[in-house]
């Protein structure tokens, strides 16, 4: 075990993993925390706490961690590399692991122009492999980057990192799996999948590679709430490929929220058989009331209790 | 409106201003008062700065004789001066000057008559602007 | 070569607001390439000043001068002359001109004309971009001479980020992705391989831009 986490241990017994997503508030508002904790709890293994995603100033992401671990559920705690340089960074790790977080996500970060603070210097002291790299490091050899300086303790971290298949350049992506995994992760989670095809395609380069097997991957879904949403973020989300079949079917329908969780619902369902999918990450943004909803219609509760 | 003759350069290219200028006086046509001609072998020899310091040091208006667009006996002279003028337009609004003291007017060869009226036009227009703030 | 763009004349009116005799001084190096600051913009940029002050009634003379390379101690001395004649200098060379001339003539107002913007190519006469950022030690030869340093909005080393979609960099449509360029470049090079290979985290704060003062020395060349 690298850290004992809940995650990591339900994806070593090669059970399907389930992990949700939630965004801290604009401030300090701990009930907004409380609540959209509510709404996971009990429905998925672990959730993914944002890092000032889109560059938005948001409640942090160690102490949005910290107060889910006193709620009595397990965080993966997001990590970008835009606004902190790598003193920063271990520092942040030192103090994440001393409040008892156990997962990490290392992620680039959205471009700060698409925030709140357009006027901040951009850091980008590391990059996200060199993260990765950088956790690893800590965690293995007990050293801080540069392998020099011993650490105080032990750094108990099961590492993971983003993919996004439907970015460019299609045939790269493979490759920065393959140096992710390299530098030493131990989890992915994907972008949201619409284009079931492209994915496939992907994860046949993946394991033609033999990369399936050195790390556990766990596939996006995001549930549509309305044709409008499906448009605006073919449209204007970056790396995000909705086909027009799949807009059609919410723009036509009767009750389109409704099928939105169906369309997940057959997603998660469709992802579960293909080889080398270990789990799957459920991003609800500002609808986290649906992942109950989203995670008995497939199938996936009871959560197991690992002791 | 001043009753002023507004001291108008006119710079002629080779190519179009200066042969319709020669028509012009053959023609015995009618200049209005205070033109000084500037001959340029083409428009594109002319620079911003050129344009500036005429209206610096005593024009009230400047304006330039070259050649259609497609026209240009070294292919491009007309549209460089063209760029040009778009630029010293911006700095003339900038630094509060009208911008219509700096005017571009394209001819042909044989334009002698079209020449005179866009002087005469001038003078007037520049009549009514009144005399150039600046020099 | 360096690229510049010249200040707002307002701007440069505000600051030469208490002088009534100054020296415009031009290069003849970068800022010429760009159009920003060489003999030709300080004949007009002399004229506007001069036109711009006799409007208001408080007219100012404004001698004109530019010398191959501003940055150069000995062009920099050929201003002497002028310089005790003015009562303050407006440098339409870079920062580095400017700069110059202020460890020169260290009596004297220097102020800049122009705003130095970066290091870059001229694409075509007119549009002039982004290349490089000195960053101190070039991985040119890893990424197929394409510097993902300049032209990667987040700097990254090791491949595109997420956001790369269509070849276009997700905060600038008109910016290419620089992680797609160098996949293009080393994929028709047939040295895809090198994308493989981890590039380790950038020494900023030892051969960067965040070691303080940077400075070559070579004793070899010193007379």
């Amino acid at each position: 075990m690298k850290a004992g986490s809940n995650l990591e241990k339900i994806l070593s017994k090669g059970l399907f993993a389930v992990t949700g997503e939630l965004g801290p508030p604009k401030g300090n508002d701990v009930s907004v925390v409380k609540r959209k904790a509510d709404l996971l709890r009990g429905y998925v293994d672990a959730v993914n706490i944002t890092d000032n995603q889109t560059a938005i100033v948001r409640m942090s992401s160690i102490a949005t961690s910290t107060l889910l671990l006193q709620m009595g559920i397990e965080p993966v705690m997001q990590m970008t590399t835009r606004d902190r340089n790598r003193i920063a960074i271990q520092s942040d790790i030192f103090g994440a692991t001393a409040l008892g977080i156990k997962n990490i996500l290392c992620l680039t970060g959205d471009h700060h122009t698409f925030g709140n603070q357009v006027d901040s210097k951009n850091v980008h002291d590391i990059d996200s492999i060199q993260l990765i790299d950088c956790v690893k490091t800590m965690r293995d050899q007990g050293t801080l980057m540069g392998g020099e300086e011993k650490i105080e303790g032990k750094i108990e971290l099961f590492i993971g990192a983003a993919e996004n298949p439907f970015a460019d350049p299609f045939e790269f992506r493979v490759i920065r799996l393959a140096k992710k995994i390299k530098a030493g992760v131990d989890f992915i989670q994907t972008q949201c999948i619409y284009d079931m095809k492209r994915f496939k395609e992907w994860m046949k380069m993946v394991r033609d590679r033999g990369l399936h097997e050195k790390v556990h991957i766990l596939a996006g879904v995001t549930p549509l709430k309305s044709g409008g949403m499906a448009r605006y973020m073919a449209k204007n989300v970056s790396g995000i490929i909705i086909p027009e079949e799949i807009i059609d079917r919410i723009v036509k329908a009767k009750k389109p929220a409704e099928e939105g969780i169906k369309l997940c619902v057959e997603q998660i369902q469709e992802l579960k058989e293909i080889e080398g999918i270990h789990g799957v990450h459920i991003m609800a943004i500002e609808w986290e009331q649906m992942v109950s909803q989203i995670t008995e219609m497939a199938g996936l509760l009871p959560r197991p209790k690992i002791e | 409106m001043v009753d002023f003759d507004p001291k108008i350069i006119a710079f002629c290219c080779d190519q179009s201003g200066y042969p319709s200028l020669d028509m012009a006086n053959s023609l015995r046509l009618n200049f209005p008062k205070n033109v000084e001609i500037v001959r340029v072998p083409c428009g594109g020899r002319i620079e911003a700065h050129h344009l500036l310091r005429a209206l610096e040091t005593g024009a009230d208006g400047v304006i330039l004789f070259i050649c259609y667009e497609e026209n240009c006996q070294f292919l491009r002279g007309n549209l460089r001066v063209k760029g040009r003028i778009l630029y010293l337009h911006k700095i003339l609004e900038k630094i509060g000057i009208e911008k219509e003291r700096i005017e571009v007017c394209y001819l042909a060869t044989n334009n002698g008559v079209k020449l005179i009226e866009a002087l005469n036009r001038k003078a007037e227009e520049l009549k009514r602007l009144g005399p150039n703030p600046c020099k | 070569m360096i690229k510049a763009e010249q200040k707002p004349i307002d701007e440069i009116l505000r600051s030469i607001d208490p002088y009534n005799k100054i020296l415009l001084s031009g290069c003849g190096a970068c800022v010429t390439v760009c159009h920003a600051g060489g003999e030709k913009e300080v004949g007009l940029l002399a004229s506007a000043l001069r036109m711009a002050r006799k409007k208001i009634g408080k007219p100012l003379e404004v001698l004109e001068a530019t010398a191959p390379r501003q940055c150069e101690p000995e062009f920099a001395l050929e201003f002497s002359e002028m310089i005790e004649k003015v009562e303050a200098v407006v440098s339409l060379a870079c920062g580095v001109g400017v700069q110059t001339l202020v460890r020169h003539f260290p009596k004297m107002p220097i102020f800049p004309g122009v705003n130095t913007t970066f290091l870059g190519e001229t694409i075509t006469h007119g549009l002039w971009e982004e290349r490089c950022q000195a960053c101190g030690n070039c991985i040119l030869d890893k990424t197929g001479g394409i510097c993902p340093i300049s032209r990667c909005a987040k700097q990254l080393l090791n491949g595109p980020c997420g956001g790369s979609s269509k070849g276009k960099c997700e905060i600038k449509k008109e910016a290419d992705c620089a992680w797609q360029l160098i996949y293009d470049r080393l994929n028709a090079l047939g040295q895809l391989h090198k994308l493989e290979e981890i590039i380790p985290a950038k020494r900023w704060g030892v051969e960067s831009r965040d070691s303080g003062l940077r400075r070559i020395i070579r004793e070899d060349l010193k007379i």
